[in-house]
């Protein structure tokens, strides 16, 4: 009785020796993200009990954070994407950590903070069989209906934005007004907009080059596809960091180091579907993957300069 | 006197939770406060229409709810409460898979050589806005019909009024008491609209304001500038809430001695309430069927974490029932314009603003996630009381001006009272109102999420994890489960109040 | 022994009445008046349902002004809605002894007998919809005669009744009030009533209620207030 008391409450179970605190976003440490087989990975060599937090999305772990400032009981944050990454250094609540392991990534990683633990390019997924383009102007051009995010609640949004400012340029606006008649409509989050593309509602949809993988593997159906651009592929970096008021300031360095290693990356690979940042063998049904000849990717810092700008035109373009 | 003192209570814990809330996120703010006018603009024109339009749609179902007695009507009267409790996204599915680019319409259309139909844009918010707010006006404009007492109806008919005149003598007057406060009511549930307004919507001309709060506190970090938006909302709200209540005439009917009288006229009259009737059923049915159908293969291998995040939401439901519902009874039975005033904030509450304030609030005495339960509870309840309240008001009311005088010149007071007079009274009205807030309970998480411990999470918190985690499928289920669970919490608890009255 | 209105000043909107007199216990005294004058609404302050805004009530010395009606030495029959339609007529009436319906037996066979007194014994399973408009009349009053307090008020209760079962009310009304020994205010329009049942008249005229006077000189000589209201 008291067992199930205990799983009906909401209440944590009782602490270990030491504890780590790692907040993250909640489909990560939902039953089928990597959150579970992580914890289990990592305890059994850190005597310690990790318990995760996970207060929404992405967008909303780094505002949480911000709300709990220097109070802040997390030693750990997983789950930042570089186009948060600038907000968060600025805020000062993260230390550099200590891992330096070789990472594999498109691009040159050199931050001593935030710690790349997968990554993945975004990308129109649709269905074989659907003429499929190979550009933003292709798609423009197209009869498709796709169904995007919104930037201003959704971190692929914001990639999308990104994406065809880092593609165009100044061009961006003229781009997003030719796609206008293109979008199905906006979603405030990824899960809105991949449901009424997997119902059939919407011909496309935002998502990464990595989700058919999923339905290859998981669902054993090998009907999706994604649309490899010309103009190349926008990439997003998930990360990790060490909270500078972290009282286990050693604890959660193992769990960084962790994090890269092959055990754990190929469990990211698995439930997360992006691809590991640390040299592994890819889960079957990776391999076959197209990649893009091409990697689209702003600077953090580039980005915090000019999103809120972008965000406007994306705006502008789509409200007429 | 206890009553009031609670109603007192009541009222300081909605205002802690809204205002309070909005004022510990100001106060942390560091920038200016700042406004959107073309979202202000949006918002409103789109929940005015959708007010509007849900209860101008409700008014014919409801008479000819009120005056037709046919097999089925109980079912229909309970399926009235179903869209209103859908998850937004379910909702948003099932009516993508009739008016959707490839649903039943236009497949309809489409065989018939027409044009297809667009549903993206404001008509599409709109369309939304109604298909789940309008059930709930008919259940309450038809609570409306069945207080009229059949003794006036007996008189009517014996001075030869036809349908027209009583229109004109019994129910214009009755739809003028209802009408200001349900258009209110809905005109403020449609002003925190979000996920729907923006993905029926079409893209960022329909952004609302409560999507920009989202980005407020979610992207910018700009927390002044999310607590100006939520003070405009509430600045909506009370002018929404003070418009009906000056607007609002009362009735008027007297009492009546419960006694039923046939009302239903004859002729072409029976033709359009038919007409009426099965239009209504179809527009509800047939978007809640594709929902059904849906998830119903899914239903029976879902994931064993599935069932035990459902008995967690049962759990919170039937506790924030108990509470929503006398809550809402204190407030009902107290005079005054200021408990309207205050029982429709919550409404008007941004839920990400609320959840916020109360983490600012909170985080400094307590680890969130320990109090997980308590503050679910707690803000289900109150995000549940505005419409627990609009149920019960207009009964509760008349309760007092009908029977007031009675029952305090025989010294009934205190429980004696609710036992004896307000329970039997008010059976109807409090079955129903118990229902949805449970209803409620079980599918809200917006303010939730910041406090919520991830292994143990609700149903819809579940539903949102497996949406994460690309199985559409199981969600589907899972979504389906939720719906099954708060319509069968629904009509327990209504059908256990209406049975034996004329509903 | 008495019931004082001592300089009662009851004010609502542009509407006001004074009072400024005494009844002798077991006394029965009809209330007449043009309508609008005040009949009800002095009543109503009688019974506590508003508050004078000078001026005090007492019984017997005791200031009641601000006790809460049930607390009162008055039980009031309405002129409608005297019953609750949910309640049966058993539990309508076990108000009248327990405010909570916790009724003993004893208590029970009070209001059967109440009920036999009425002339609707036997019909304590009944609920107000089901009876006549004499009928329901009689039921509060048989609750009257059950809550047994000093002072009988009622606010035409019997307007509706025909002439035949006004008489008879009336008269179970008189019989009531000599079992109890209870003291009677009666609001009527009907002059014929205050004549049958009440050696005295208060009447209300111009915003005064003044004090009781024998009922047959005052019918017979009516001052010039009352003769234009008799017509």
């Amino acid at each position: 009785m008291r067992h199930i008391l205990a799983f009906l409450c909401l209440i944590p179970a009782a602490a270990g020796a030491q504890d780590l605190t790692v907040m993250t976003y909640d489909s990560f440490v939902s039953e089928w993200g990597p959150g579970p087989q992580l914890k289990q990975g990592f305890e059994e060599e850190c005597d310690c009990t990790l318990r995760f937090v996970a207060p929404g999305d992405a967008a909303a772990v780094l505002s949480r954070l911000r709300l709990e400032g220097t109070r802040s009981t997390a030693d750990v944050v997983v789950g930042l994407d570089t186009n948060l990454m600038a907000e968060a250094e600025q805020s000062g609540l993260f230390a550099p950590h200590a891992a330096t392991p070789a990472l594999d990534l498109p691009i040159e990683w050199t931050d001593p903070t935030f710690l790349p633990f997968d990554w993945g390019w975004f990308a129109i997924v649709m269905n074989k069989g659907t003429p499929v383009p190979h550009s933003f102007e292709e798609l423009a051009a197209s009869d498709l209906k796709i169904a995007i995010q919104d930037p201003r609640s959704s971190t692929p949004g914001l990639g999308l934005v990104m994406w065809i400012k880092a593609a165009y340029g100044d061009r961006a606006p003229r781009i997003w007004a030719d796609l206008a008649d293109n979008i199905l409509t906006v979603t405030p989050g990824w899960s809105e907009a991949y449901g009424l593309f997997t119902e059939g509602e919407a011909d496309a949809v935002l998502s990464y080059t990595t989700s058919p993988a999923y339905h290859a593997i998981a669902e054993n159906d090998p009907s999706k596809v994604a649309a490899i651009f010309n103009e190349g592929h926008y990439l997003q970096v998930e990360l990790a960091a060490k909270l500078a008021t972290s009282k286990n300031s050693d604890l959660a360095d193992r769990f960084l180091a962790y994090l890269l290693t092959p055990a754990a990356q190929t469990v990211i690979a698995n439930t997360n579907w992006m691809y590991p940042a640390h040299e592994v063998p890819l889960p079957d049904g990776f391999g076959d993957l197209p990649r893009p000849e091409k990697t689209l990717f702003l600077a953090p810092s580039e980005v915090a300069d000019i999103r809120d700008a972008a965000v406007r035109e994306w705006q502008a373009a789509l409200s007429r | 006197m206890a009553g009031r003192a609670f109603a007192l209570t009541v009222g300081a814990a909605i205002v802690a939770l809204t205002l309070g809330t909005l004022a510990l996120v100001g106060l942390r703010a560091e920038g200016g406060w700042s406004t959107d006018y073309s979202a202000l603009r949006f918002t409103v024109v789109q929940a005015a229409l959708s007010a509007l339009i849900s209860v101008g749609a409700a008014i014919p179902v409801a008479r000819a709810l009120a005056r037709r007695r046919f097999r089925g009507r109980g079912a229909l009267v309970a399926l009235l409460g179903a869209p209103f409790l859908l998850p937004v996204i379910v909702a948003v599915l099932g009516l993508l898979a009739v008016f959707g680019r490839s649903g039943v319409l236009n497949q309809l259309t489409g065989l018939a050589g027409l044009p297809r139909i667009d549903i993206y844009g404001l008509h599409g918010v709109v369309l939304a806005h109604v298909f789940l707010n309008m059930p709930l006006a008919v259940r309450l404009i038809l609570q409306g019909w069945l207080a009229i007492p059949a003794e006036r109806f007996r008189l009517a008919q014996s001075l030869g009024l036809g349908p027209r005149g009583i229109f004109r003598h019994l129910e214009r007057p009755m739809l003028q008491e209802v009408l200001p406060g349900l258009t209110a009511l809905i005109f403020v549930i449609c002003l925190t609209s979000f996920a729907v307004a923006l993905t029926l919507g079409g893209g960022p001309a329909a952004t609302t304001v409560e999507l920009a709060i989202y980005q407020a506190l979610r992207f910018q970090f700009d927390l002044g500038r999310a607590a100006s938006l939520s003070a405009l909302q509430f600045g909506l709200c009370a002018m929404a809430v003070l418009l009906a209540l000056r607007l609002s005439a009362p009735g008027g009917f007297g009492r009546g001695l419960d006694r039923v009288v046939d009302i239903a006229p004859a002729g072409w009259r029976r033709g359009s309430d038919t007409l009426v009737l099965v239009l209504a059923a179809l527009f509800l049915i047939v978007p809640l069927g594709a929902v059904a159908l849906r998830g119903a293969p899914i239903l029976v291998d879902l994931p064993a974490g599935v069932w035990w995040a459902a008995a967690r939401s049962v759990l919170v439901a039937c506790g924030s029932s108990v509470l929503v519902t006398g809550a809402a009874l204190a407030l009902a039975l107290t005079p005054g314009r200021w408990v309207d005033l205050v029982a429709m904030l919550p409404l008007a509450a941004s839920s990400l603003v609320m959840g916020t304030g109360l983490f600012i609030g909170l985080y400094p005495l307590v680890a969130p996630e320990a109090v997980a339960l308590p503050v679910t509870l707690m803000v289900n309840a109150v995000l549940a009381l505005p419409f627990a309240f609009r149920i019960l008001r207009p009964a509760a009311t008349t309760l007092t001006s009908d029977y007031g005088v009675l029952a305090q010149s025989l010294g009934l007071r205190g429980v004696a009272r609710l036992r004896w007079l307000t329970w039997p009274r008010l059976r109807a009205p409090l079955g129903f109102a118990a229902g949805v807030s449970a209803a409620l309970s079980m599918g809200d998480l917006g303010v939730i999420a910041l406090f919520a411990a991830p292994d143990r999470p609700t149903l819809p918190l579940m539903v949102q994890q497996l949406l994460g985690a690309y199985r559409m499928d199981q969600a589907a289920g899972a979504a389906l489960l939720l719906v099954l669970l708060s319509f069968g919490l629904f009509a327990l608890l209504d059908w256990g109040g209406r049975r034996g009255s004329a509903l | 022994m008495a019931l004082h209105c001592e300089n009662i000043d009851i004010r609502m909107d542009d509407f006001r009445l004074t009072a400024n007199w005494r009844i002798e216990t077991g006394a029965r005294v009809a209330i007449i008046g043009p309508s609008g004058a005040g009949k009800s609404t002095l009543l109503m302050a009688l019974a506590g349902f508003i508050l004078p805004s000078a001026g005090h009530i007492l019984w017997n010395g005791q200031d009641v002004t601000r006790m809460p009606p049930a607390d009162r030495p008055m039980t009031t029959l309405f002129q409608d809605q005297n019953l609750f339609p949910h309640l049966s007529l058993t539990q309508n009436l076990g108000l009248g002894i327990s405010p909570r319906l916790r009724l003993r037996k004893d208590d029970h066979s009070r209001i059967n007998a109440a009920l036999d007194r009425v002339g609707l014994g036997g019909m304590g399973a009944r609920k107000p919809a089901s009876l006549s408009g004499g009928q329901q009349g009689r039921a509060a009053l048989a609750r009257a005669l059950l809550r047994d307090k000093p002072v009988l008020m009622l606010d035409e209760p019997f307007a509706a009744l025909g002439p035949a079962l006004k008489t008879e009310m009336l008269g179970q009304v008189a019989d009531v009030a000599d079992t109890t020994g209870a003291t009677v205010l009666m609001v009527t329009h009907d002059p014929a009533d205050a004549r049958r049942l009440c050696g005295q008249t208060i009447l209300l005229a111009e915003g005064v209620a003044h004090p009781p006077q024998d009922t047959i000189p005052l019918l017979d000589h009516p001052p010039p207030a009352l003769r234009a209201y008799l017509g």
